[in-house]
């Protein structure tokens, strides 16, 4: 293949979704061209893109560059196309073609802002993802990271009279923008005084270990309030039930991971120097976030929120794998880096198709029936069998079981914990099989997060009359979800194409990969560690459970009978089961809160036995508003006060504050 | 390599287990019974039931959907795939790559997420009440219950489960201190997930009280037969993986079809053993309040994390 094909397709792909988002503009309020015409062929530029980035992760080639002669004189935009942006360009292929799909069918009625504005903000914002990954230079890096930004603000502000969604929406951009503020910091850092600020200079340079630190916690800070690590995840269950849908999906399964992809881009390739307390400190905030994550994700009662939380344990569990990733290329052990990281890109390809399948499987139940509160809603596997069935698949895949795709980069992670013991810090040995334990706990209570989640929407009896007149999905998102269910099982079952697959990434970060360990096991046989050590056949697996369950089913037929009747529940001798004897999302949830109360502030008003009206309420808040941001924002205020007080003088004040300050100057410059 | 005779082992491991599942938790009511002053039931009763069960139509409710139809063959599967891999007789099982312990412990999980979703899809009060306490339960005890397979791990150098017996056999008699405290806490997590006292009482139809019997209380005919023999199938992987790890002596090698012979009768008497220690147990507790369960679940936790980090003290 000619060189420097693939990024030249790539870079047309990327201009096509922006002519695509041109064109929404164009057919401003044209619900129908715009959904059954430029979606789908988002879609396909997607699909497109997803080849494109497999191709570019097998090639030969090492890097592809180009540079783009835009921009201000002097600073041309480069572009390259290496191993890592390659595998995130699959992935958002991936995501961008299913939740395109889904789009195309979700966007009919219109609501709030015209559907032609908001697909112009939709392909800008995948455009801007797709440059994120390929900047090669600070300058294009930032433009396109604040494209993204303001193409995400804006859509999630979609539904804009709304007074709670305006708040989300700009805390998210507060957020984001201090990030942004520490990226630029960061990268004034890694230029390391040379005044260039490609990052071809940055991968020259040998920063002193004091430097690169403060570079690497700038970093850290800045992409991790794009990734939702804590403390800088309180966007981000108030940005995802706000925005649409799609717009969710595509947030929790891609832009979130963009705060990886700039992470691991700094650590590994522009610092190209770790430290054993930098993974420390990820893996600490990582398990720290994932903790937290899942205990708020299972007292949720509206359903967005509920994933948005599961969005942030599954980040911080990516966290973790990041941080051991760096502890491991701290201390030189390369082959355990390469396991670490396999886990972490498994993860990301994992979370980014099963989240955004139950984000969009929301949105068709959102639409269903204008319900996003967990107590309005049950008993849809009937009325929505499309929806119901492909978010199980999610559902289980998100709980980590074999043989979907999300136990398969648990059960990496778990491998790769295992063989810390290798480690020369006796204080990291210890500390490290207690962080394995956590994270098995916090696998768990995911399965219990999801077993809410489902079995409330889904399963058991409609909670309100009007369900029963909900419609299921139509083509178009069936087409989305199946796509998403296809990558999923495609990612449990065959994981030895898929760690193959990532391999060149992989040593491209780690300089080790698992190719060696992976040809032994054969093509279906996974065991990156050796076959004595460890090992996972999905595909035999699943062929057993199914074996078994076929056979059981034959054969009590033909021995016994089939014979079967449906009958009335039995409700402890009252004459008739009432939907509202099943549990609430509260009820679910409520072991959750008494075992982890110290997490939650939680304020609850009981009812008094004489109340005529009884009526509960419980509010559950995050301690980091009240122990972080409320002195954060008193403290600002105070400070506004300060400097308003100065402002208020009369104007021979203010000259005089001039003229101190010349002297000042004065005093400065001489020296 | 897949070979005749690991094929074979194979086979006769799955016929033992799904034979000899109810027999032991005959075997346990009896030895139960006889600790309580009372006669008991015939050894052979658990299959009367089964037999009756499957007898029986299945009648299902009116709003349950085919995923509540679909989850007791999904429970016997899973249940069957744990005693497959799970070395019983033979250390030399074909199935054994296909799954390690960490695989063992999702599959237990799986089974458990999917009878709770079909106990909430009936949508009654015990249904969702009974999924509620099962996942509280499941998600102390899985964790823990991967711990302890990791105390295994760490000792053995590897997460196949064959490997881990191969390796604890062979071994030296030694007394490792991290498998003593595993053990502790093995012995707590069986008791939880089995629905065993002092955590769930299996005899109970006390509404208040009952974990197991909520979940599938829906159920009946061969739906329910499937479930219980399932739930048999679930206290005899255990108690294998209690042996393998523990008591790994007499289970046989690659290749040596005698051995393979002789390691039956041997897992018998130490099913016999083992059970009649599990109904001594339940004898001498009472069942404790559900809101101390999660109490009971994260000291066996925390004994099986310090069994770990046994491991890594110098000299141990």
């Amino acid at each position: 293949m000619e060189p420097r094909l693939v990024i030249q397709l790539v870079l047309c792909v990327v201009a096509g979704w922006l002519v695509t988002g041109v064109a929404g503009l164009v057919w401003l309020r044209r619900t129908r061209a715009v959904a059954h015409g430029l979606f789908p062929a988002g879609a396909l530029l997607g699909l497109l893109l997803t080849g494109l980035g497999i191709a570019a992760l097998g090639g030969p080639a090492p890097a592809q560059t180009v540079v783009l002669p835009v921009g201000l004189p002097g600073l041309p935009v480069h572009l390259r196309l290496d191993a890592l942006s390659a595998y995130f360009i699959a992935v958002l292929g991936m995501v961008s073609t299913g939740v395109s799909a889904f789009s195309a069918g979700y966007f009919r009625h219109g609501e709030g802002t015209p559907p032609g504005l908001l697909c112009f903000g939709y392909h800008v914002c995948v455009a801007s993802l797709a440059l994120v990954l390929l900047a090669d230079d600070a300058y294009s890096f930032l433009v396109a990271w604040e494209a993204l930004t303001i193409s995400a603000a804006f859509l999630v502000m979609s539904n804009d009279r709304i007074a709670d969604i305006r708040g989300a929406a700009f805390l998210y951009f507060l957020i984001s923008h201090v990030g942004a503020l520490a990226l630029l910091l960061s990268f004034g850092l890694m230029q390391g005084g040379s005044g260039d600020y490609t990052f071809a200079a940055m991968r020259a340079q040998h920063l002193a270990p004091f430097g690169a630190s403060v570079a690497f916690v700038l970093a850290l800070v800045g992409f991790g309030a794009k990734a939702g690590l804590f403390p800088l995840h309180v966007w981000l269950p108030d940005a995802h039930p706000a925005a649409p849908s799609p717009v969710s999906a595509l947030m929790s399964g891609f832009v979130l991971k963009a705060g990886l992809y700039g992470m691991l881009r700094t650590v590994f390739d522009l610092l190209h120097l770790q430290i054993a307390w930098w993974g420390v400190l990820m893996l600490a905030l990582g398990l720290f976030t994932a903790l937290s994550g899942v205990v708020f994700s299972a007292i949720q009662s509206d359903m967005k929120r509920l994933l948005a939380y599961s969005s942030i344990d599954n980040i911080g569990l990516m966290f973790v794998s990041l941080g051991l990733a760096v502890l491991f290329r701290a201390f030189g052990m390369n082959g355990l880096a390469a396991l670490a990281l396999t886990a972490l890109l498994y993860q990301i390809a994992s979370h980014a198709a099963f989240k955004s399948l139950l984000f969009v499987g929301t949105g068709a139940v959102l639409h269903a029936t204008g319900e996003r509160n967990l107590g309005r809603l049950g008993g849809l596997i009937h009325r929505m069998p499309w929806t119901a069935w492909t978010v199980l698949a999610a559902v289980l895949a998100c709980s980590g079981l074999p043989p979907l795709s999300g136990f398969v980069s648990e059960w990496l992670l778990l491998q790769s914990f295992l063989f810390t013991p290798g480690l020369p810090d006796s204080f990291l040995n210890m500390a490290i099989p207690l962080i394995a334990a956590l994270i098995a706990l916090v696998a768990a209570l995911a399965g219990y997060t999801m077993v809410k989640f489902f079995g409330i929407v889904f399963l058991g009896q409609p909670r309100e009359a009007s369900l029963a007149h909900a419609r299921d999905a139509g083509a178009w998102e069936r087409a989305g979800f199946v796509w998403f269910v296809a990558v999923t099982l495609l990612l449990g079952l065959l994981p030895v194409q898929i760690v193959g697959a990532l391999t060149p990434a992989v040593r491209q970060l780690a300089g080790a990969d698992l190719r060696a360990a992976l040809a032994a096991g054969g093509w279906l046989l996974l065991a990156p560690t050796g076959i004595d050590r460890a090992s996972y056949l999905p595909a035999l697996f699943l062929a057993f459970l199914v074996g078994c369950c076929t056979l059981a089913f034959v054969l009590v037929r033909r021995v016994y009978h089939g014979r079967l009747r449906r009958a009335a529940p039995w409700a402890c001798g009252h004459p008739f089961v009432n939907a509202r004897m099943q549990d609430t999302a509260e009820g679910f949830g409520q072991p959750i809160r008494e075992i982890f109360a110290p997490f939650f502030r939680i304020e609850r008003h009981l009812p008094s036995p004489f109340d005529a009206q009884p009526t509960y309420r419980v509010v559950v808040t995050d301690r980091t508003w009240t122990w972080l941001y409320a002195p954060l924002a008193r403290g600002v205020t105070r400070a506004g006060a300060l400097v308003a007080r100065l402002y208020a003088a009369r104007i021979a004040v203010c000259l005089t504050y001039s003229f101190f300050t010349l002297i000042v100057l004065l005093v400065l410059v001489r020296r | 390599m897949i070979t005749l005779s690991g094929v074979l082992s194979q086979g006769l491991e799955i016929l033992v287990a799904l034979a000899a599942a109810p027999l032991l938790s005959g075997w346990v009511a009896i030895c139960r019974a006889r600790l309580q002053g009372r006669r008991g039931p015939d050894l052979w009763q658990p299959y009367r039931t089964l037999h009756k069960l499957f007898s029986k139509e299945s009648v299902v409710a009116l709003q349950a959907s085919p995923l509540a139809r679909v989850a007791p063959y999904a429970m016997w599967g899973a249940m069957t795939l744990a005693c497959a891999i799970v070395p019983t007789l033979s250390t030399d099982l074909p199935l054994s790559p296909a799954a390690d312990a960490i695989a063992l412990v999702g599959l237990f999980a799986l089974a458990r997420v999917t009878i709770s979703l079909a106990a909430m899809d009936t949508g009654t009060a015990f249904g969702t009440l009974g999924a509620r306490r099962e996942m509280l339960v499941g998600f102390l005890a899985e964790p823990a219950l991967l711990m302890v397979l990791f105390c295994a791990s760490l000792i053995t150098q590897s997460t196949g489960l064959t490997r881990i017996v191969a390796t604890l056999s062979h071994g030296p008699l030694a007394i490792y201190p991290s498998l003593a405290f595993a053990g502790i806490a093995f012995a707590m997590v069986s008791l939880a997930e089995n629905a065993r006292l002092p955590v769930d009482n299996p005899a109970t139809h006390l509404e208040l009280t009952m974990i197991h019997e909520a979940l599938v209380l829906e159920y009946s005919g061969r739906h329910l037969g499937l479930i219980e023999w399932a739930s048999s199938l679930k206290l005899f992987a255990y108690s294998c993986i209690g042996l393998a790890l523990f008591v790994p002596w007499g289970i046989a090698e690659a290749g040596n079809p005698l051995a393979l012979l002789l390691a039956v009768p041997v897992l018998f008497v130490k099913l016999l053993a083992g059970g009649a220690l599990l109904a001594l147990v339940e004898t001498l507790n009472a069942k404790m309040r559900l809101f101390r369960v999660p109490e009971f679940l994260a000291s066996a936790y925390l004994l099986a994390v310090i069994g770990m980090l046994v491991h890594f003290l110098p000299g141990a």
